[in-house]
C-alpha cells in the first residue's frame, strides 16, 4: 500500500502557542483513521495542516508523495503560489463541523461550484454527477433548496457531496457532526460509513468513539500537541496502553 | 374585592385607547401647510414659468447630463471602492499601504477642491500621454465632463471602498475556508463566493451613495459642467426668474431620485430571495385566514 498522507515531525505555532509538538502521522490509501482527543489537542488543527488551510512552522507534509506547500530543489524548497496551493488542495476533501455551504447557492449550485469554476469541466456532466451524489447521501429532492432551508444534518450531507465532487483522493472530517442536533447525527455517520466502504481514505477528527470503533482502521489518541498512541480500535479504545488515553476514554463514555 | 372578577374580556365593551398626540400632529401640519401655500400662493412666483420650463430642451438636456454623470462617476466609484477594499485587505503591505493612502487622501479633502483641481490639472501636467508614442494637451483633454468624472468618481470610489471592505469582513471566514477547500484561489473565492454574499450588506449603503451622488454632480456646475443646475442658473442670468428655475431644477432632482429609489427597493428584495426563504417553512406551520 501507498502513503496517501505521511506528516513528519509537523510542528505548528499560533504565537507563542506550540499547537503541534512534532506530529508523526502515516496513512495509507484506503485508510480510515479517527483522530480522537480533548479539546485543544491539536487534531482540528493537524487536519487543516493537512490540507493547507495552515501553513505548517516546520518539519513535512507529503500528500500522495507530493510535498505540501513547497518546491524542492537539490538543498533549498521554495513556497508554492496561490495557485500551485490551490492545484495541491484537490487531492483532498474537507468536511467541516460548522457545514460551511456557500449561503448564496443552492445545494446543487454548492456541488457544482467546485467542478464547473476550478477544474473547468462540462456544466452538464458536472451537474448528472451533483445528481447523483445528492441521491447517494439521500438528498435528491432537495437540490434546489438555499442552505438555510435544510436541517444541520442535511446541510452536512450536501458539504460530503460537495467536497466528493471534486474527485479527492483523501477526505478529511473536521468534527462532522459536534454542531448537530443528537438525532441528526446518525443521518450524516450512516453516509460516512458508505463512503469508508466504499474505499475511501478518510482522516476523521471525531468525538463519536463507537463510530471510530466500527469504521476506523485506526484510531490516533492526540493530546497537548502530541500524538500519544495509535494502534486498532480495540487496542486504543478497549485496552488503551496510556494513562492520558484511559482517562480520557473513560471520560467520554461516562 | 370586586364582586364580578372578570374571567374574559368577551361580552364586555372595549373602550380603544386614545391617541391625542396624533391629533394634536395633524392640527399643527396643517397649520405649517397652510402657511406654506399661502407663501407660495402670494409670494412672487411666476408658476406659469415654473410649468414653461419643466421640460425646455435646455433643461432637459442638463438633466440628461446629470443623470449621465451620476452613473459613469458611480461606475468609477464603485469599481475603484472594490478594487481598493481588496487592496487594504490584501497580504502584499504595499498594496494594503497604497489604498490607505488613497482613502486617506480623498476623504480628507472637500469635493469642490478635488474638481477644481482636475480641473486645473493643466497647470501641473501641461501634456498628457508617453512621450514619443502619443501625446496631448491637457486643456484639451479634461473638459469639464472628465474633470467632474475624475472627481466624482475617485472620491466617491473612496467612501464605496470602506463599505465593501465592510461587507466583505461580515461574511462567515467559514465561507472562505470552504471555498478554499474546493481548491479556489484568493481572487476566485472573493469573485465568486464572498463578493455575492457581501453584495447584500454592500448595496443599501451603495444606494444611498447613488442618492448623494444624484445631487453632488450639482457641484460640477462651477467648472461649467452643463447639468441640469448649472443649465437652470445660465436661463435665469438671462431672465431673472431665479425661484422659478431653482423650483424646476429642485422638482427633476426628487423626481430622479424617487424612481432611483423604487429600482433600488426591488434590487434589494432580489438579492435577499436566498435569505427571505428561511420563513416558508414557518408561515405554512400558521395557515392564513382566508
Amino acid at each position: 500500500m501507498t502513503d496517501m498522507v505521511l506528516a513528519q515531525d509537523v510542528q505548528k505555532y499560533y504565537g507563542a502557542f506550540h499547537a503541534l509538538k512534532g506530529v508523526n502521522l502515516q496513512v495509507s490509501a484506503g485508510e480510515v483513521v479517527c483522530l480522537i482527543g480533548p479539546s485543544g489537542s491539536g487534531k482540528s488543527t493537524l487536519l487543516r495542516c493537512l490540507n493547507q488551510l495552515e501553513s505548517i512552522d516546520g518539519g513535512a507534509i507529503r500528500i500522495d508523495g507530493e510535498l505540501a506547500g513547497y518546491r524542492q530543489h537539490g538543498n533549498t524548497v521554495r513556497e508554492l503560489s496561490d495557485a500551485q496551493v490551490s492545484r495541491q488542495r484537490l487531492a483532498s476533501g474537507m468536511v467541516f463541523q460548522r457545514f460551511n455551504l456557500f449561503g448564496h447557492q443552492t445545494a446543487l449550485q454548492n456541488i457544482m461550484e467546485g467542478p464547473v469554476v476550478v477544474q473547468r469541466r462540462p456544466r452538464a456532466q458536472v451537474r448528472d454527477e451533483a445528481m447523483a451524489l445528492l441521491k447517494r447521501v439521500g438528498l435528491a429532492d432537495k437540490h434546489g433548496s438555499y442552505p438555510t432551508e435544510l436541517s444541520g444534518g442535511q446541510q452536512q450531507r450536501v458539504a460530503i457531496a460537495r467536497a466528493l465532487a471534486m474527485k479527492p483522493k483523501l477526505m478529511l472530517f473536521d468534527e462532522p457532526t459536534s454542531a448537530l442536533d443528537p438525532e441528526l447525527v446518525s443521518e450524516v455517520l450512516a453516509v460516512m460509513r458508505d463512503l469508508a466502504k466504499s474505499g475511501m481514505t478518510m482522516i476523521v477528527v471525531t468525538h463519536e468513539l463507537s463510530f471510530a470503533r466500527e469504521v476506523a482502521n485506526r484510531v490516533v489518541f492526540m493530546d497537548r500537541g502530541t500524538l500519544i498512541e495509535t494502534g486498532t480500535p480495540d487496542q486504543v479504545l478497549g485496552n488503551p496502553e496510556h494513562p492520558r488515553t484511559r482517562e480520557f476514554i473513560n471520560a467520554v463514555l461516562a | 374585592m370586586n364582586p364580578h372578577p372578570p374571567q374574559t374580556i368577551a361580552g364586555l365593551r372595549v373602550v380603544p385607547r386614545r391617541h391625542y398626540g396624533r391629533w394634536l400632529s395633524v392640527l399643527v401640519l396643517l397649520g405649517i401647510a397652510l402657511f406654506l401655500v399661502d407663501a407660495f400662493a402670494h409670494g412672487q412666483i411666476d408658476w406659469n414659468v415654473v410649468g414653461q420650463f419643466m421640460t425646455a430642451p435646455v433643461i432637459l438636456k442638463g438633466l440628461i447630463n446629470t443623470i449621465t454623470l451620476t452613473i459613469y462617476a458611480m461606475i468609477l466609484g464603485i469599481i475603484l471602492g472594490v478594487v481598493f477594499a481588496i487592496m487594504t485587505m490584501s497580504s502584499n503591505p504595499v498594496m494594503g499601504a497604497m489604498a490607505r493612502f488613497y482613502i486617506w487622501f480623498f476623504r480628507g479633502t472637500p469635493l469642490l477642491l478635488q474638481l477644481l483641481l482636475w480641473f486645473n490639472l493643466a497647470l501641473v501636467f501641461p501634456r498628457l500621454g508617453i512621450p514619443g508614442l502619443f501625446e496631448y494637451r491637457t486643456v484639451d483633454v479634461i473638459t469639464p465632463f472628465l474633470a467632474s468624472l475624475l472627481g466624482l468618481g475617485i472620491g466617491q470610489g473612496a467612501y464605496t471602498a470602506e463599505v465593501v471592505r465592510g461587507g466583505i469582513m461580515s461574511i462567515d471566514p467559514g465561507q472562505t475556508e470552504a471555498a478554499r477547500a474546493v481548491g479556489m484561489t484568493r481572487i476566485t473565492t472573493l469573485r465568486r463566493i464572498v463578493l455575492p454574499q457581501a453584495l447584500r450588506v454592500i448595496i443599501p449603503p451603495v444606494g444611498n451613495e447613488i442618492i448623494a451622488m444624484i445631487k453632488l454632480t450639482s457641484v460640477a456646475s462651477v467648472i461649467q459642467y452643463d447639468e441640469v443646475l448649472h443649465n437652470a442658473q445660465t436661463i435665469y442670468y438671462a431672465n431673472a426668474k431665479v425661484i422659478e428655475l431653482l423650483i424646476v431644477a429642485t422638482v427633476w432632482y426628487l423626481a430622479v431620485v424617487s424612481v432611483f429609489s423604487i429600482g433600488q427597493h426591488f434590487l434589494e428584495k432580489f438579492l435577499a430571495r436566498s435569505q427571505g426563504r428561511r420563513k416558508r417553512p414557518a408561515a405554512d406551520a400558521t395557515p392564513q385566514e382566508a
